[in-house]
């Protein structure tokens, strides 16, 4: 009896939470799938259509230009990430002054924002007005400036890699340097003495002790580059021809600019079970860790 | 790389062929440092040119003279600055509010009270885990459009808040869960209630997770861009890095100001830098227990 009420106390502290979530996020969830079945703009009555949002997105160039270019740019960005954080982590990980100041160094990009950081690497690859151009120039490797942003798909691709490397490769190497520090000493120090050699040990006993870190990092940088946006967005706004528009681009343009909101809809659903794949893969492992 | 291979062979000479890689990476550190601090280090000096050298083409390295030209002309842009760094600012305030005036309850009934269907409940609660944002923003711009929530810092808030849900929740429920049994049950016997026990005994034992939690709510509101881009549409409720967007192409007939974008990069850059060395502690842990839990 006491437990009873003591659970409906409990309750009542769970019940605005639950209210919100109820509200913002399983409400908009169904209304999401609802509209994708209809064609639904702002400016006509919403006319039910069954699956032909989905038909019309198999047959849409757009979309698969978006798609693949998402992809690409995944498939570029994630080694890149993994490997590059792994090695600043292998770096960094002993607690010495100088490494501690690198670590720290190298996540202060992780904490501004994207889109702040994407308006400063506009700026650095200007053409005419920035820093990458003029390095590049006074030590002699190009004479004329060059164009990285929005004139070649692939040019625009490398330069907005390299500033989102630049962005969030400490994240990975924070969660890596947890990860080689949990490692017990005494493991470490039995392979000293069995004579291992650095890259030895780093291969056979440092890596596998921490394969579920970087299955994790590798997933966490797998969903958030297939959500790319606001790189994209500020840097090439999706030039050259919607080439560098992502996924997540695509749906903004059809939801927003073009008002084609059910179509935006579809194109939402498609993005969210892609993710949900992943997500649920990356779940599981956080689980098993925590037993 | 060779000298390790040597050093397991002697080991009575170890320490002294150990010092060169040391000495060696400490520079590789240094060099990193370096290369990852050159972009915001460029950014601030080239908010610091006087108002033609910011514009020159090629640019200068170093500002041959330091002025706040490019500060006078943000803070007078447009709205003003002050219109836009209150805007970013309001809202940043109220997804920390919203978000601890949800989860700070609910995480204290998940981690002490036998609340019905706990499971389910806890699992709806973390659904937006699993739904990516960006996803759900056409459904949620029409359902604010109804509500009147777009154009609104609540709304922008609301939105905010549905991102830190999760994060928030789990971190606060973990730092409930932990709090001793014993100054429980020795409030009980007070005959306290357990509203009086969460403000009295829970929240204080918590802080480091509540900060934990304002922290990230905060660094989240503040560097969000395209559901600001979504919702905000007049210029008067604009965030800071969507006034940013706006001005890196349309600033005036002579092309980009480039001297402005700076100052207003520079000035979105600041809290977020001096908070993560401010509270660095804190900002490390919840991003452990945030992904790898």
């Amino acid at each position: 009896m006491r437990s009873r009420r003591r659970g409906l106390v409990g309750l009542a502290y769970l019940a605005p939470a639950l209210a919100f979530v109820l509200a913002f996020t399983v409400y908009p969830l169904g209304r999401m799938l609802w509209m994708s079945l209809n064609s639904w703009s702002l400016l006509t009555p919403p006319r039910f259509v069954g699956l032909d949002n989905y038909r019309r997105l198999l047959h849409d160039h757009q979309f698969w230009v978006s798609a693949l270019f998402t992809l690409e740019y995944t498939l570029i960005i994630t080694p890149i990430l993994i490997v590059g954080g792994y090695l600043l982590a292998l770096l960094t990980s002993e607690n010495s002054p100088v490494r501690r100041l690198a670590r720290t160094v190298v996540f202060v990009p992780v904490v501004i924002g994207l889109g702040v950081s994407s308006l400063l690497w506009y700026w650095l690859f200007s053409p005419d007005a920035g820093l990458v151009n003029k390095v590049l120039a006074d030590v002699g490797v190009i004479d004329e400036p060059a164009l990285w942003l929005g004139v070649s798909a692939q040019r625009s691709n490398l330069a907005i890699t390299a500033s989102v490397v630049w962005k969030v490769i400490g994240f990975g190497m924070i969660l890596f340097v947890g990860a080689i520090q949990a490692i017990p000493h005494e493991i470490t120090e039995a392979s000293l003495v069995d004579g291992a050699g650095y890259w030895q040990r780093v291969w056979r006993v440092i890596l596998p002790l921490t394969r579920r870190t970087v299955l994790l990092v590798t997933l966490l940088s797998v969903i958030g580059s297939l959500l790319a946006f606001d790189q994209f967005y500020i840097m090439t706004a999706g030039q050259p021809r919607n080439e560098t528009a992502t996924s997540v681009f695509y749906v903004y343009l059809n939801s927003f600019p073009y008002l084609k909101l059910g179509y935006g809809a579809a194109l939402s659903v498609v993005i969210a079970v892609a993710i949900l794949a992943f997500t649920v893969v990356q779940l599981l492992l956080t689980r098993r860790s925590e037993a | 790389m060779t000298a390790t291979l040597e050093r397991t062979r002697t080991r009575v000479a170890a320490p002294r062929v150990r010092r060169r890689p040391a000495y060696l990476l400490g520079a590789v550190c240094l060099a990193i440092c370096v290369v990852m601090l050159a972009p915001l280090v460029m950014s601030v000096l080239a908010s610091l040119k006087p108002t033609a050298e910011a514009a020159a083409t090629p640019p200068t390295y170093l500002p041959h003279a330091l002025s706040l030209d490019s500060y006078q002309r943000l803070w007078t842009y447009q709205q003003g600055l002050p219109t836009y760094l209150t805007n970013s600012l309001g809202t940043a305030l109220l997804t920390i509010l919203v978000t601890l005036g949800l989860t700070v309850p609910a995480g204290y009934a998940l981690a002490r009270f036998p609340v019905p269907a706990k499971e389910p409940i806890f699992v709806v609660l973390l659904l937006a885990l699993i739904v990516p944002y960006q996803a759900l923003l056409t459904p949620m711009f029409l359902m604010f459009s109804q509500l009147r929530l777009t154009n609104s810092l609540l709304g922008l808030a609301i939105l905010h808040t549905t991102i830190q849900l999760p994060f928030s929740l789990y971190v606060l429920r973990n730092s409930f869960a932990a709090v001793p049994r014993e100054l429980e049950e020795a409030a009980v016997m007070d005959g306290a209630s357990s509203w009086q026990m969460l403000v009295r005994i829970f929240v204080p034992s918590a802080v480091p997770a509540i900060v934990t939690v304002a922290l990230f709510a905060f660094i989240t509101s503040w560097n969000e861009f395209l559901g600001a881009l979504v919702m905000m549409s007049r210029s008067e409720r604009f965030t800071l890095p969507l006034i940013l967007a706006v001005s890196r192409t349309e600033t005036s007939l002579g092309g980009t100001d480039w001297g402005m974008l700076q100052a207003g990069i520079t000035i979105s850059m600041i809290p977020c830098v001096v908070v993560y060395l401010l509270l660095q502690r804190y900002y490390v842990s919840g991003l452990m227990s945030g992904a790898v839990k």
